[in-house]
């Protein structure tokens, strides 16, 4: 036994930490750290966001799925179904007409769920300040990153996931009571 | 308990079988927001019909509010896939309105993003088309090259997609050395590219099957249906903006316009890949043929800044303004209609003005190849099968924000 204390002390000394209080124990295939820091690394990690072009920003989010940026390797996979997304990437003008299917999508997804703004017109409005356009996303739905452009870059939108996993890194309380 | 209460859905022909299916407009393979509603009878489609505006941003109503010049910023937002030719077309039919002469570089400096853009285009065509019949890998490969041409855009006036590159009377920018160099490569190489997609999907089965004798059109029909681009010459009329109406420097370029003969969505498929050939081989007479000289013209108005809101816009107040001037001094034609076309990897995109001499656009239609395409689908939807429907509205080669404008 206490030779096995002495091995586990000499682990803990040689924890390794990979993300903001997940630590793992190099060749024993273990991860050790709090169950909602835990749980907020998964959900950062796996960011599944609806297939749901809207405009010229559905371009650029298509360039960073393909193969250059590769959207892939931070995990985020795109799914055709809003019932097996997690986040929802507003890539576009959001008109009066499309507005409420948008808020639809959004309904159908099962929470946790997030949502970016990418582009101006789905910030703000951008250019079109019509009669036809919603002049930005956060009217109607509760947005958690605006990414500026128009439209952004592959690489605006890489960082605006980056910047997601890490609003979800810090959540506490926000889905349930627990964590 | 609740009793659990049976919907009742609304047979408009009678048929009880029937039903009715909303395609859209939340679906990956509608290319946006287009909804189509169907009703089936099985998995066959009785009835097809389109519903567009789900991307309506009033662009025909924002023009009238704007110079010419402050226009070309919403050409972009046309045709996102293309939006070199799209601001090519709409300077075109302005200088047409306004009579204001451009210069041989820059003319050809217009077909070469033209055809840049419509290599982009295509490449992204191919890429979807593939990827909603089944084909993944298409896409990847596809994206490898038109990430080199966005590049290019990038180098040579600081977008990606939305470019604003033309300007009233010329370009804004002149190519370096660097951007022709790298053109160059891109032009060297990209013929082998063609012929790896051409590999990959060619000669699989399930492409084959998918696409031949799928959204058959005889040449008759397809004129009626006012298709225009590689749908209308996959069904085998010669018609292309470029050859028959040339602008810019199309006249003095060496190209073929692929003709196709069965009319199905392989043979719009054979015309897109020889198009890219073709536009290929224009890239490659450009930069051969490059004139030196100067890219904006003498009489080629400034860059207008915005109106002040609340001011009203009258010819004297704004004495300064460079397009005022140029209306004044040289006593163009302001007043009347005009309609000038261009080729856009779509279709031909025509641009409508009617002007009243203020510097706006009183009324600015726009002629989109992706409406009338949308149009078509309702005819060439009915009898098929559902997942033939999905080919059909890829072969179309419709983008929504062109469409709904």
């Amino acid at each position: 036994m206490e030779k096995g204390g002495i091995a586990m002390g000499k682990m803990n000394n040689n924890l390794v930490q990979i993300a903001d209080g997940i630590k793992i124990i190099p060749g024993a295939s273990a991860i050790v750290a709090p169950l909602n820091k835990l749980i907020n690394w998964g959900r950062a990690g796996s960011i599944w966001p609806a297939t749901f072009g809207l405009a010229c920003c559905a371009i650029e989010m298509m360039v960073a799925g393909s193969s250059t940026n590769d959207l892939d390797r931070f995990g985020i996979i795109f799914r055709a179904s809003p019932r097996q997304a997690d986040c929802l990437i507003l890539a576009g003008t959001i008109t009066k007409k499309m507005a409420p299917v948008v808020r639809r999508v959004y309904d159908q997804m099962p929470e946790p769920r997030y949502v970016l703004a990418m582009g101006s017109c789905a910030c703000t409005g951008g250019v079109f300040d019509t009669y036809a356009v919603v002049q930005g996303a956060d009217e109607f739905l509760p947005v958690d990153v605006y990414i500026p452009g128009c439209p952004p870059r592959p690489e605006a939108l890489l960082q605006g996931l980056m910047k997601l996993q890490e609003k979800i890194m810090q959540e506490q309380g926000r889905w349930s009571q627990l964590v | 308990m609740t009793e659990t209460k049976t919907v009742d859905i609304p047979v408009q022909n009678g048929d009880e079988d029937r039903y009715q299916l909303k395609l859209g407009p939340q679906h990956p393979a509608t290319h946006g927001v287009l909804r189509v509603d169907l009703d089936l009878d099985g998995e066959t489609i009785v009835e097809c019909d389109p519903k567009v505006g789900y991307l309506h941003r009033g662009f025909e109503k924002l023009a009238e509010h704007r110079t010419f010049a402050q226009n070309i910023v919403l050409t972009d937002r046309l045709d996102y896939i293309a939006a070199m030719s799209n601001n090519v077309g709409y300077c075109e039919a302005v200088e047409k309105l306004l009579a204001i002469e451009v210069p041989e570089r820059a003319k050809f400096l217009r077909v070469m993003v033209c055809e840049m853009s419509r290599i982009s285009s295509h490449l992204l065509w191919l890429a979807t088309h593939a990827l909603d019949i089944g084909a993944m890998t298409v896409f990847l490969y596809c994206f490898r090259e038109r990430e080199v041409l966005l590049e290019l855009f990038a180098e040579l006036c600081g977008a990606r997609l939305t470019t604003t590159y033309t300007r009233l009377g010329g370009v804004r920018q002149d190519v370096t050395h660097s951007i022709m160099a790298k053109l160059d490569q891109f032009v060297e190489k990209f013929p082998s590219c063609i012929e790896e997609y051409e590999t990959m999907i060619d000669t699989n089965r399930i492409w084959l099957k998918r696409t031949i004798g799928i959204g058959q059109l005889s040449a008759e029909k397809a004129v009626d249906l006012c298709l225009t681009g590689a749908s209308l010459r996959g069904s085998g009329v010669d018609y292309d903006v470029r050859k028959h109406m040339p602008y810019a420097a199309y006249d003095k370029m060496e190209f073929e316009v692929p003709v196709g003969e069965t009319g199905d969505t392989y043979a719009r498929y054979r015309c897109r890949m020889e198009e890219l050939r073709q536009s290929n081989y224009i890239l490659r007479q450009c930069i051969d043929m490059m004139p030196p000289g100067p890219i904006v013209g003498n009489d080629a108005p400034d860059l207008v800044m915005p109106i002040k809101p609340g001011k009203q816009l009258e010819v004297d107040v704004h004495a300064g303004n460079a397009l005022f001037n140029l209306i004044e001094d040289r006593n163009v034609f302001m007043e009347g209609d005009i309609y000038v076309a261009t080729e856009v990897p779509k279709g031909e995109l025509g641009f409508y003005f009617i002007s009243d001499g203020l510097g706006r656009p009183y009324r600015m239609h726009i002629r989109s190849p992706s409406f009338l395409h949308i149009g078509a689908l309702g005819t060439m939807g009915k009898g098929v099968m559902v997942a033939d429907l999905i080919a059909i509205i890829g072969t179309l080669d419709v983008v929504l924000g062109e469409c709904d404008r």
